[in-house]
């Protein structure tokens, strides 16, 4: 007899431990136990959150790529081809078209003011190792002097200081505009992209075979989050000679500085030097990638707007509905004693819990849709963004509660004996 | 003591007044079983609501223990149906998600006691109404006769001077019916006031007085039937 009611005391005792009553209690209890009835409530919110979410960290990337692109570049003039258009821009030299390596002789040799560095360059995709890669000819020392990101790259190139920072001794900017194509690449040396340097396992010193040349990886470059990480350079001249192309470039990037080139007086003057190229500025190109950020950021408070209206007005529903489902439950509480303000409080928390879950669920399924869609629909690598996660849930907290204060009201406003005379 | 002094409710039906209770006078004392008796619609319900501080009255007033309850603030009147009332409903009224044990916790937690109070309290008021050994159950997994026991601990949880019963026979069969009769003739004799309203006039033999309501009137007003 003995064991039996042991094992009903232990029952007992598990029970109590099991059982604790608090309003987040009866509500957990509640939402566990008509789960399937929330579902579209929460998947409402999971979306909305969960829209906002994917739009605000691929903008976020978006905007980040830029700063970096042009971080990276340098250059705030391009010279291109005639048929070159702006989204061209961190690839411009691979639009196929060339131009006259001579141009680069036209701006050091004319007369132009503010020209502090010019940057030619000749692209072609190569084979190595099975490895697509692109190959890109440079003029060593004007790539380095646009490019702050490569100035970690070892002890090949000197960091170049301020506007009009060309490493050469001039007595003034018309003469220093005319010395600035300096060879520091030997016809055998390549410096190589960190991505590439990953793929094809290559290190300082390593031979590499390019169209049957062999070449030596003279420094490994730091990653850049650019398109640089993915490609091999080389010399201008020994990639004209490679490809037998003559003397000609794809795109000449420009650091142009002073008032020159903010009054557009540098731009003008380039139009009239090269009537055959495009010429355009950093401006054009940051207002294009503002106008697609910003549309972004539109987009993203549009959503949030059909979030709050479309998720407050379902939120708003399903509290009427189950506020209507659980009269009964209301009498009953109001009966023994619960005031109006503990009715309120067990939807307002019912409603922060909704709020809560969607948040956090919103939160995942917008970074895994953002970290999966955003490279294809903004050609951005993007990554999660916790900070985003603390937004979701605070907005979803508030969207579910507001949402839920007015049945809330009328839940606590409830006549008992309306309901209880029902019964 | 409760003391109803010159009770009127009336209701507007499609633009008419109706009247649930007119100017209904009686005092039960403490520690009496009082069952009112009345057909369907003759206010019954608006008169135990009436007294349980749940339903405002058009027109005079209820005492409790001398305190007039409608002078209460809503707050206050909260506080008297935790601590002063417990209520037993037809239809149970039990929360059927929560557990036995839980739904008697339920009123234990509103009254501010602790999780560890809540449980051996509700635990021990299962054990004496005969459901120790059903205090994981839901109502969904109990029978008519145990949802009622159910109820009932709760409505004692807070060991209430009064009990308030609504029609707390009329789901059951006569086994049960009799079965829960006598657990409030039990409970009456352990001290507790209990207001009872029924249709059912065989119910009058288990009380210490009782009275017969018709359109909103008391109409007899007696003395021990059984």
């Amino acid at each position: 007899m003995r064991r039996p009611l042991l094992a009903a005391v232990a029952e007992v005792a598990a029970a109590r431990q099991r059982n604790k009553m608090r309003s987040i209690n009866i509500v957990i209890k509640e939402l566990y136990e008509r789960k399937s009835r929330l579902l579209t409530a929460l998947i409402i919110i999971i979306l909305g959150i969960g829209v906002i979410v994917g739009i605000r960290t691929m903008t976020h990337f978006s905007e980040k790529a830029v700063a970096r692109e042009l971080d990276s570049l340098g250059a705030n003039v391009l010279i291109l081809p005639k048929s070159a258009t702006i989204s061209d821009y961190y690839t411009a030299d691979l639009v196929g078209e060339e131009l006259p390596e001579a141009y680069v002789d036209v701006i050091t040799t004319s007369d132009l003011q503010g020209v502090d560095n010019l940057s030619p360059k000749l692209t072609f995709p190569v084979t190595i190792d099975e490895e697509d890669v692109y190959l890109t000819g440079i003029l060593p020392l004007n790539e380095f002097t646009s490019k702050p990101l490569w100035q970690t790259a070892g002890t090949i190139f000197s960091l170049p200081e301020g506007c009009g920072s060309v490493s050469v001794p001039v007595s003034d900017k018309a003469t220093s505009t005319r010395n600035r194509t300096i060879d520091s690449l030997a016809p055998n040396e390549v410096l190589v992209g960190s991505e590439v340097a990953s793929r094809l396992n290559l290190l300082v010193d390593s031979p590499l075979i390019i169209k049957g040349e062999e070449f030596t990886v003279t420094a490994i470059l730091p990653q850049t989050g650019t398109v640089d990480d993915g490609r091999i350079f080389a010399h201008l001249h020994t990639v004209q000679r490679l490809f037998e192309t003559g003397p000609v470039v794809n795109v000449i990037e420009m650091v142009g500085c002073c008032s020159e080139l903010s009054k557009g007086l540098l731009v003008d003057g380039l139009n009239k030097l090269l009537p055959d190229a495009k010429v355009v500025t950093i401006g054009q190109i940051v207002n294009t990638q503002q106008n697609t950020n910003n549309m972004m950021s539109k987009f993203s408070v549009i959503s949030l707007i059909i979030v709050v209206l479309i998720g407050g007005i379902s939120i708003a529903n399903y509290m009427f509905a189950n506020i209507h489902e659980r009269r009964k439950e209301i009498g009953a509480l109001l009966a023994i004693g619960a005031t109006p303000g503990k009715i309120c409080a067990i939807f307002l928390i019912k409603a922060a819990i909704l709020g809560l879950v969607g948040g956090i669920i919103g939160y995942f399924v917008g970074t895994i849709l953002a970290v999966t869609l955003g490279p294809r629909i903004a050609d951005v690598p993007v990554l999660p963004l916790p900070s985003l996660l603390g937004y979701s849930v605070l907005i979803s907290i508030l969207l579910t509660t507001l949402s839920s204060l007015i049945p809330a009201i009328r839940a606590a406003r409830m006549d008992p004996a309306d309901i209880l005379r029902e019964i | 003591m409760i003391k109803v002094e010159n009770l009127s409710k009336k209701y507007k039906v499609k633009g008419k007044d109706i009247f649930a209770l007119r100017e209904v006078d009686f005092t039960i004392e403490d520690g009496e079983f009082v069952i009112i008796v009345g057909p369907s619609g003759s206010g019954k319900s608006t008169l135990l609501l009436t007294l349980g501080g749940l339903i405002h009255p058009t027109s005079g007033k209820v005492f409790l223990d001398g305190k007039s309850i409608y002078a209460l603030s809503v707050k206050e009147r909260a506080e008297m149906r935790k601590t002063s009332l417990g209520f037993i409903f037809q239809t149970f009224n039990l929360i059927p998600y929560l557990t036995s044990l839980e739904n008697v916790q339920v009123p234990l937690y509103l009254a501010g006691k602790s999780p560890v109070e809540q449980k051996n309290i509700a635990t021990q008021l299962l054990t004496k109404v005969g459901l120790g050994d059903r205090l994981e159950h839901k109502p969904s997994e109990s029978s008519v006769g145990q949802q009622q026991r159910v109820a009932l601990a709760r409505a004692l949880a807070n060991n209430p001077a009064v009990l308030l019963a609504d029609e707390p026979t009329g789901s059951l069969d006569p086994a049960l019916s009799e079965e829960l009769l006598s657990w409030l003739v039990t409970l009456q004799k352990e001290g507790h006031t209990i207001v009872m309203v029924t249709h059912n006039r065989d119910a009058v033999r288990y009380a210490t007085r009782s009275m017969t309501l018709i359109n909103g009137s008391v109409s007899e007003n007696g003395q021990i039937v059984s």
